[in-house]
């Protein structure tokens, strides 16, 4: 795969200070891949991109362009382009000056650049406005003349730094699909730098998860959400019962950690083969298409007094569901075995329980 | 204070209830002050302008007449140095914007948080100390022994002495603060993601100063060029200190306005640096520098 990667990090580590940023990242994306960096802010994700760019240099490692070492090349000698989160569109050129900018600096002609310019501002669907000002443009109009004047150099990879942070959520819908679809049309390799796992999850082939600028994990968006290898990948990715301790052995019957995500639980109607147990309702939280149970459940016969509590993702299917008022109420709760995520070989280290985006 | 009572009876609920008296008493003193103190003087000086000056007696006849503009016009001297003042003033500012633009971005993009206070206070500096001691200054830098000739002396360069070089180079001096200021400034609110993108999408050093920095800072070198323009066009102590024998148009004015006595003639050369001002805002205020002030 070495070979033919359109990027390899080679034990890549950046220090600012004393500040470990980056620490020992080893890394191959495709060729044509949509390749996601996930991680809380802090987590080194956008270091590494920056590190792709040349923007900043890297304390050790190497990086590899399609099998060539760039390390100490400026960011003027590498085939990529970046999105950045502020777009930074030039303030004093027009929508075609901003998108032919690259080809300018690279000497093309003054008629092949336009029409080249033009045909890339078609591309993310804003041929019309051309001769405007940065300024006078929206949020997601600007997010989008930035993708066109990135493109238009075709680069072996498009760097991509949270693009979509400062749009509202509809505007940031539209745009994921948009983002993906250009992808699929011009087979560029894209690495995308989010913070979101929703969006990560949206729009990647692999998702690299981040945290303390270490890798945690490597994997596709479904191998990543149904069997994280690490409790901070459980957590982090989608929500996750946490199970450990007394948790874990009141709820798996044994030592260790483990995860179950709560849209795995059932409330009510129990299915076959399921383990089973009883509890009460804490609190009930409606999120419109679903509800989160939050259930305290009851001590084991054992009498070892541990006690766990878990969270239960239920979709808003009938009337009863709609019912706030059963905070208190008795309820069984089932998961089928093959649902418990063990964690155990991993080290257990703090997760976020929930991850607001 | 008193429920119902309270705004109605204080002077500061009145205030509050009526915009418009808060901000004529907010404004009025220092627009009667620039109504009477300045705009009146200015206009004063511009009806002189159209007097004369009786030659025996030396009073001021208040006859309407062009004749000091006349004189401006048909004696060759005052064109001279009409000529020479703008291109000192000129000299100044190209000389001030060449020094202060590596300082300005040395300052905004590559000095740490600290060192930027540091220098922003180094350039500050200069202005708290008195402008007479800075020229003099300048006139021992210059002197037939000074720190300048024995600086050039081994390249056999022999000093400027006292002239117009002097003059200039005392002129780029004494405003420089005026235009690195205005540069930091531009330059502080270029976000660097600009200068990465330039970078980013193949550009070098070179051209991302000349495609973006430049360009984005030019309002802020007219706005700073302003400064050291209008103070060079009325300036006329330095030149009196380093400039030898060399005349600009305020030694002219202050001549006759002192010794001579002929205000009228003083103020019409006045009128020179006023108009050369006025066109130069104008052609300024087209590039949109004003916003930066």
């Amino acid at each position: 795969m070495s070979e033919t990667a359109a990027i390899s990090l080679r034990d890549l580590s950046k220090s600012f200070g004393t500040v470990q940023a980056v620490d020992g990242v080893d890394l191959d994306i495709a060729d044509g891949e949509f390749f996601s960096m996930l991680g809380p802010s802090g987590s080194g994700k956008t270091t590494v991109l920056r590190m792709i760019a040349g923007f900043e240099q890297p304390t050790s490692g190497t990086i590899l362009l399609a099998g060539e070492d760039v390390t100490g090349r400026p960011p003027f000698a590498r085939d990529v382009n970046t999105v950045f989160q502020d777009y930074a569109l030039f303030p004093h050129m027009s929508v075609i000056e901003n998108v032919e900018y690259g080809l300018r600096v690279k000497k093309v002609g003054k008629g092949d650049r336009r029409r080249r310019a033009a045909e890339a501002l078609e591309t993310v669907r804003l041929g019309h406005l051309g001769s405007r000002r940065p300024g006078q443009l929206s949020g997601g109009q600007r997010q989008r003349v930035a993708l066109a004047r990135a493109l238009v150099n075709r680069p072996k990879v498009l760097l991509l730094d949270e693009p979509l942070g400062a749009l509202d959520l509809k505007l940031r819908r539209e745009m994921q699909i948009e983002l993906k679809e250009i992808q699929r049309d011009v087979g560029i390799t894209f690495v995308f730098v989010t913070h979101d796992q929703e969006e990560a999850l949206t729009l990647s082939d692999r998702i690299a998860v981040f945290n303390d600028g270490r890798i945690q994990q490597v994997a596709s968006p479904r191998e990543l959400y149904e069997g994280p290898q690490s409790a901070f990948v459980a957590g982090f990715v989608g929500t996750s019962n946490l199970l450990t301790g007394p948790a874990a052995r009141a709820v798996v019957g044994r030592e260790g950690t483990f995860s179950i995500r709560p849209e795995k639980i059932h409330l009510d109607a129990v299915p076959e083969g399921a383990r089973t147990t009883e509890g009460v309702v804490r609190e009930v939280v409606y999120l419109g298409s679903a509800n989160h149970y939050v259930v305290d459940l009851d001590a084991p016969p054992d009498g070892s007094g541990d006690q766990a509590t878990l969270t239960v993702l239920r979709q808003n299917l009938n009337a009863e569901d709609n019912r706030v008022s059963r905070r208190g109420e008795r309820v069984r709760l089932g998961w089928l075995p093959e649902h418990v995520i063990d964690l155990s070989a991993s080290e257990a280290q703090p997760a976020p329980m929930e991850e607001t985006a | 204070m008193e429920q119902g009572a309270a705004g109605r009876s204080t002077p500061g609920g009145t205030l509050h209830r009526h915009p418009r008296l808060r901000l004529g008493l907010l404004l009025g003193p220092p627009m009667l002050w620039l109504g009477v103190a300045y705009l009146t003087a200015l206009g004063a000086l511009f009806l002189t302008a159209f007097w004369t000056t009786n030659s025996f007696t030396g009073d001021i006849e208040k006859v309407w007449n062009l004749d000091n503009f006349r004189q401006l016009w048909e004696i060759g001297v005052y064109k001279t140095v009409a000529f020479r003042t703008l291109a000192i003033a000129v000299s100044v500012t190209v000389v001030d914007a060449v020094i202060a633009f590596p300082i300005a971005l040395f300052m905004a993009k590559i000095a740490s948080r600290r060192w930027q206070r540091i220098l922003v206070i180094a350039v500050l500096m200069p202005l708290w100390a008195s402008y007479l001691v800075k020229a003099y200054a300048w006139r021992a830098m210059f002197s037939a022994t000074g720190p300048v000739h024995w600086l050039l002396d081994p390249f056999g360069i022999s000093s400027p002495g006292y002239g117009l070089t002097a003059t200039v180079v005392t002129l780029a001096y004494l405003w420089l603060p005026y235009m690195i200021l205005p540069m930091y400034a531009g330059l502080e609110r270029v976000p660097n993601s600009l200068l990465e993108a330039s970078a980013d999408l193949g550009a070098r050093p070179g051209t991302t100063l000349r495609r973006v920095i430049l360009p984005i800072l030019t309002p802020a070198v007219f706005a700073g060029s302003i400064f050291t323009f209008s103070l060079t066009l009325g300036d006329y102590i330095t030149v009196k200190i380093v400039g030898g024998a060399n005349q600009m148009l305020g030694n002219v004015v202050y001549d006759n306005s002192g010794a001579a006595g002929n205000l009228p003639f003083a103020a019409a050369v006045a009128t020179i640096p006023v108009v050369i001002m006025l066109v130069y805002l104008a052609v300024v205020r087209r590039t949109g520098a004003l916003d930066e002030l």
